[in-house]
């Protein structure tokens, strides 16, 4: 076994329940690693809410929370108010992320507040089935989608940036190297960082997605057809968008936003009260 | 380069077989804990310690030393 993983993982709960060539294992290496370079094994929570993805920290042997479906960024959130020390790192699918929490999301990336979400897509509901998920493309065969599906499919990282999240980066599982780096940055950036992975299903996604069930073939057709970002370049059709969308260090973090707003309180009260004290006399 | 591969944690899904760059591994007739048949690395002298495949393993089985 990967002497790395040997020292991060729970080695009592191997094997994983992922199927054989899940995309889930690369995005939980890239993670390990990029906690190992950072070194803050006992400061870092990992949060996760239902679905295949969210299985990636339970194997982790660290703080980990799985919590209800969808609101893995909800109770993120309240660890990260009341533990501010600590560096929340967050593991959704696109189930998870985009259809019953969307709401949680949108929330969480306007308030710019201070922890990594890594989304991993992998364009359907893969735990209970293979379902039709958000981010299922369109024309694309599933289990409750039988003429294909017919409607737009919903891309996370695009959310995000219009919700003002401030950084965003989108890498696939055949970029282990890049996303390693973007969770690293991600986790030490001060402000809300998604990172969106698009990931492999090869048992529920694979013929109806990409034409075929070998997660091989896959990676290479996700290599082939994505191509890295930069600024100010011609996009070409039909091709995934990967690369860091989006860096902006400017905007406040919510957390530093709130202790401002009650210091200019308590200063406000305190000025208020010696006023009224001296009023009296 | 010493290339092994865990035959408790790998589960067949021959990943390392087709990323590899300079084919280090062939599909051998040994099967895994899982059941299913596992990857060997034949030739590890060629091996260039890009460690793709360590990154690429879903299940960690892939350990690359020097």
């Amino acid at each position: 076994m990967n002497r790395l993983m040997e020292r991060y993982l729970r080695l009592d709960a191997l094997p994983t329940l992922f199927c054989p060539g899940c995309g889930n294992g690369i995005v939980q290496n890239a993670a390990i690693t990029a906690i190992d370079n950072l070194g803050i094994r006992k400061d870092i929570a990992c949060v996760s809410g239902i679905g295949c993805s969210s299985w990636i920290p339970c194997y982790y042997n660290m703080d980990v929370m799985h919590t209800t479906h969808g609101r893995a960024l909800a109770f993120a959130q309240g660890l990260k108010l009341s533990c501010p020390d600590k560096k929340v790192l967050v593991f959704t699918g696109d189930g998870d992320c985009l259809a019953i929490g969307g709401n949680h999301m949108l929330h969480a990336c306007k308030r710019n507040i201070d922890m990594a979400v890594i989304m991993v897509n992998n364009h359907i509901y893969g735990m209970t089935g293979g379902q039709k998920s958000p981010a299922t493309p369109k024309g694309v065969r599933t289990k409750t989608s039988p003429w294909g599906a017919y409607d737009e499919p919903m891309e996370g990282a695009e959310l995000a940036i219009s919700m003002g999240a401030t950084y965003v980066a989108r890498w696939t599982t055949a970029h282990p190297v890049q996303l390693e780096k973007s969770i690293r940055a991600g986790i030490e950036h001060k402000g809300f960082s998604f990172i969106e992975v698009i990931s492999q299903c090869p048992i529920q996604s694979g013929k109806g997605v990409y034409g075929d069930k070998d997660p091989s073939f896959i990676l290479n057709y996700l290599k082939k057809n994505s191509y890295v970002y930069k600024e100010g370049m011609e996009e070409p059709r039909g091709k995934i968008k990967c690369g860091i969308l989006k860096h902006d260090n400017d905007k406040t973090e919510y957390i530093e936003r709130m202790q401002t707003q009650l210091q200019q309180y308590r200063e406000g009260k305190t000025a208020k009260e010696k006023k009224g004290g001296a009023k009296n006399k | 380069m010493i290339i092994t591969v865990d035959a408790v944690r790998c589960k067949g899904c021959n990943i390392c077989v087709s990323i590899c760059t300079k084919q280090v591994f062939t599909l051998s007739a040994k099967r895994n804990n899982y059941g299913t048949t596992m990857p060997e690395a034949v030739k590890e002298k060629e091996c260039i310690g890009c460690k793709l495949c360590e990154k690429l393993c879903p299940d960690a089985a892939i350990n690359v030393e020097e």
